[in-house]
């Protein structure tokens, strides 16, 4: 049995909100005054739960709250979850930078950090300079930089340009010769946020390939922190999520994939004080919301699997069901359509209309590749002229989409806007 | 596997407790190549894309002396205890040089250098020690500059080293000591109260005439002086630092009464600042990324 790497036991962490750094010498003194007279910090409100969506009455606020996890030697842990969970507050307490306000965390080995690539470069200094700079900080001694220095040169592929100042180099110069750096890092666990999001594909695919080899062949630990599910699933084993800054889910990372986009939060998306609208209005959209194959209500989903929109809407005036043209469009980040459907090609008629009523649309494959779509409402009643417009909304929601395996050849889909069909290549001689 | 194994960990990580965890000499050793890597950063990439590169360690010392030959030496006239004007400005100016670059750079450790910190751990204190040697090796240049003044006049006979030269050093790792230490406390009140860096950036350029530069103590025991002035003077605590290197460099006439009550009175608030300064940083690295 391997030996456990990581243990992290009842892990906290609290945050102050807020402008804090105005009148501060005054509350100081105060705070200053309650403690020593044994009475509880005045300033210190009941803290609050960690959900950014809501304003908090609380000056105080849990970034972590009793998280408890522990990884053995040589796995690979992914960490997922929305903007604002805790994934990086997570990673930056494992890695030293800011202190646990309650719980601890054990660890065998070194541990080197990579929460940015790169980091403490000087732009004045020429590429080999930067190396021993970032290695050191990274932790490395000058030695093992040296031994390495071949090996670092030669993986950022910046030969020509090593003895040129660092201010001369492009960014995706920078990214590969800090990715290089850490890539040779030997810490016997490796904690890298999300830095592979960064450089053109074929650096991605040499990263990814990389961190398999870090992990897979040199046995060492790694926690990897990602918003692509793609590369979560080609490189880690076991997956946890986290929520408003506690575990949701720990295990098998297909599962926790799963776990996560069926997240709560995908609630209903509330129209109603949309006022960039467009049309008579006598029909309106009132609310959005996005259902997943299990019928659990999502705002991300797999590329591939089946979705259902239903959008409510209300009726201020009779209006004919034959004469309504309701239309989804999904669109990308430049607002260009992907998809369409268009109830009267499609031939739907609603059976009738009342006011509260709901119309749905069923995507039985979502084939489209990895990236944020936005969902654009359409209704008219009559035909699709400007006068007989009812109410367009332009991004009434947005949905994220995470790329798959569509072709079954084993890699995921390169994320970009656009649609997949099914298609074969092949190649004949003439 | 043994109980024991089983129980051995490498890394802790517990929430901060007060100054009084121990302060890890180890992990400064382990991080020393670091540091000399980020003396190397500090000295060869300031000068870089200059026409005069390391020629700027000389021009500043050499420059604002001859502003003080001119303003305090010939207009004012405050004299110099019969030391050639240059080489008594010039003692002052590197030595004051070295203490309020000391001084201020430190004192911004945490705000200079905080997005360095928020991603990578490493034994904060090794930012003010590269300071120190770095801070240390343009004093030693400019050190070279004074040498060569000094044999200057020293050939022509105006000067001679004095009788209590092992001062020297003294005076030197006392310099540098209360650079650091004043440096390490401002540090770590500034990622609190940011008021303290303006504060420290002005008023080390008023401390300056607080302390024996531009004029021979001398002239504070001089027949009519000011006995208050004398006192305030004496109480900074830079003040028995300057005038030891003098006495050590230059001549017994600088020896004015309670020279040896304000060199000891120095040491002493020297190493107190010290052991303030440590125990603040180490109480404030751990945290201060949340406040800073």
């Amino acid at each position: 049995m391997s030996k456990v790497a990581i243990e992290v036991k009842d892990v906290s962490k609290e945050y102050r909100l807020g402008v804090f750094g105005t009148g501060m010498l005054s509350t100081d003194i105060k705070r200053w005054w309650y403690k020593i007279r044994g009475k509880e910090d005045p300033f210190r409100l009941v803290t609050a739960e960690n959900d950014r969506t809501k304003a908090s009455e609380s000056e105080f606020v849990w970034a972590l709250r009793d998280i408890n996890f522990s990884v053995k030697q040589g796995e690979v842990l992914g960490i997922i979850g929305r903007n604002g969970a805790g994934k990086s507050t997570l990673l930056k307490v494992l890695s030293q930078v800011t202190p646990p306000s309650t719980g601890s965390i054990k660890a065998r080995g070194r541990i080197a950090s990579l929460l940015e690539v790169g980091t403490g470069m000087h732009p004045e200094l020429t590429g080999r300079e930067n190396i021993f700079l970032n290695g050191s900080i990274l932790g490395m001694n000058k030695a093992e930089i040296a031994s390495k220095l071949d090996e670092i040169v030669e993986f950022s592929g910046c030969a020509k340009y090593i003895d040129t100042p660092l201010k001369r180099y492009s960014s995706g110069m920078k990214v590969r010769l800090g990715f290089a750096v850490a890539a040779f890092l030997e810490p016997e666990i490796l904690i890298v946020d999300e830095v592979l999001a960064v450089g053109d594909a074929e650096f991605q695919k040499k990263a990814i390939g990389k961190m398999k080899d870090v992990s897979k062949g040199e046995g060492r630990t790694v926690l990897f922190v990602s918003h692509n599910m793609g590369s979560i699933r080609a490189l880690c084993d076991r997956g946890l999520v986290m929520e408003q800054g506690k575990l949701a889910f720990d295990g098998p990372v297909d599962d926790a994939v799963k776990a996560y986009l069926s997240q709560a939060n995908a609630e209903e998306v509330d129209l109603h004080l949309r006022e960039d609208r467009v049309g008579r209005g006598d029909f309106r959209f009132k609310s959005i919301r996005f259902l997943n194959a299990e019928g659990e209500a999502c705002s991300e989903v797999l590329s591939g699997q089946a979705i259902t929109l239903q959008v409510h809407y209300e009726l201020k005036k009779d209006l004919d069901p034959k004469k309504l043209i309701f239309t989804v469009n999904i669109c990308d980040v430049y607002e260009q359509m992907v998809l369409s459907f268009i109830s009267d090609e499609m031939g739907f008629v609603p059976a009738e209309l009342v006011d509260g009523g709901m119309l749905e649309l069923h995507i039985p494959a979502l084939n489209l590749r990895g990236g944020s779509y936005s969902i654009r409402l359409f209704s008219a009643h009559g035909s699709t002229g400007a006068d007989d417009l009812q109410d367009v909304i332009e991004q009434a929601a947005t949905l994220d989409v995470h790329p798959s395996d569509f072709w079954g050849s084993g890699k995921t889909t390169r994320p970009m806007y656009s649609a997949l069909c099914a298609g074969e290549m092949k190649h004949k001689n003439t | 596997m043994s109980e024991k194994t089983q129980e051995h960990w490498d890394i802790v990580i517990e929430p901060s407790q007060s100054w009084r965890d121990n302060f890890d000499w180890k992990q400064i050793r382990k991080y020393r190549d670091l540091m000399w890597l980020l003396v190397k950063r500090d000295v060869v990439a300031v000068y870089k894309q200059t026409i005069l590169g390391p020629v700027w360690f000389f021009i500043q010392p050499i420059f604002t002396m001859a502003v003080y030959i001119l303003v305090f030496g010939l207009i004012a006239d405050l004299g110099t205890d019969n030391v050639p004007m240059p080489l008594f400005y010039l003692s002052g100016v590197i030595l004051w040089g070295y203490f309020s670059t000391m001084l201020t750079t430190t004192g911004s450790t945490f705000i200079t250098n905080q997005a360095l910190f928020s991603k990578v751990y490493f034994p904060r204190v090794i930012v003010p020690l590269s300071l120190l040697y770095s801070n240390g090796l343009k004093f030693l240049i400019q050190f070279i500059l004074f040498l060569v003044v000094f044999i200057f006049y020293a050939v022509k006979g105006q000067v001679s080293l004095g009788t209590h030269w092992y001062l020297l050093p003294l005076s030197v790792i006392l310099m540098a000591f209360q650079g650091l230490a004043g440096g390490l406390i401002v540090s770590a009140l500034a990622t609190r109260y940011r008021d303290v860096n303006f504060l420290v950036k002005f008023g080390v350029d008023l401390l300056r005439y607080a302390t024996p530069i531009v004029y021979p103590m001398s002239l504070l025991f001089a027949d009519g002086s000011n006995e208050t002035l004398r006192y305030i003077i004496m109480a900074n605590p830079m003040t028995g630092v300057l005038d030891a290197f003098k006495v050590a460099a230059f001549d017994q006439s600088f020896v004015q009464p309670y020279f040896w009550e304000t060199l000891l009175y120095s040491t002493g608030v020297t190493l107190l600042m010290l052991i303030i300064g440590i125990a603040s940083f180490h109480k404030v690295e751990k945290k201060f990324i949340d406040t800073v």
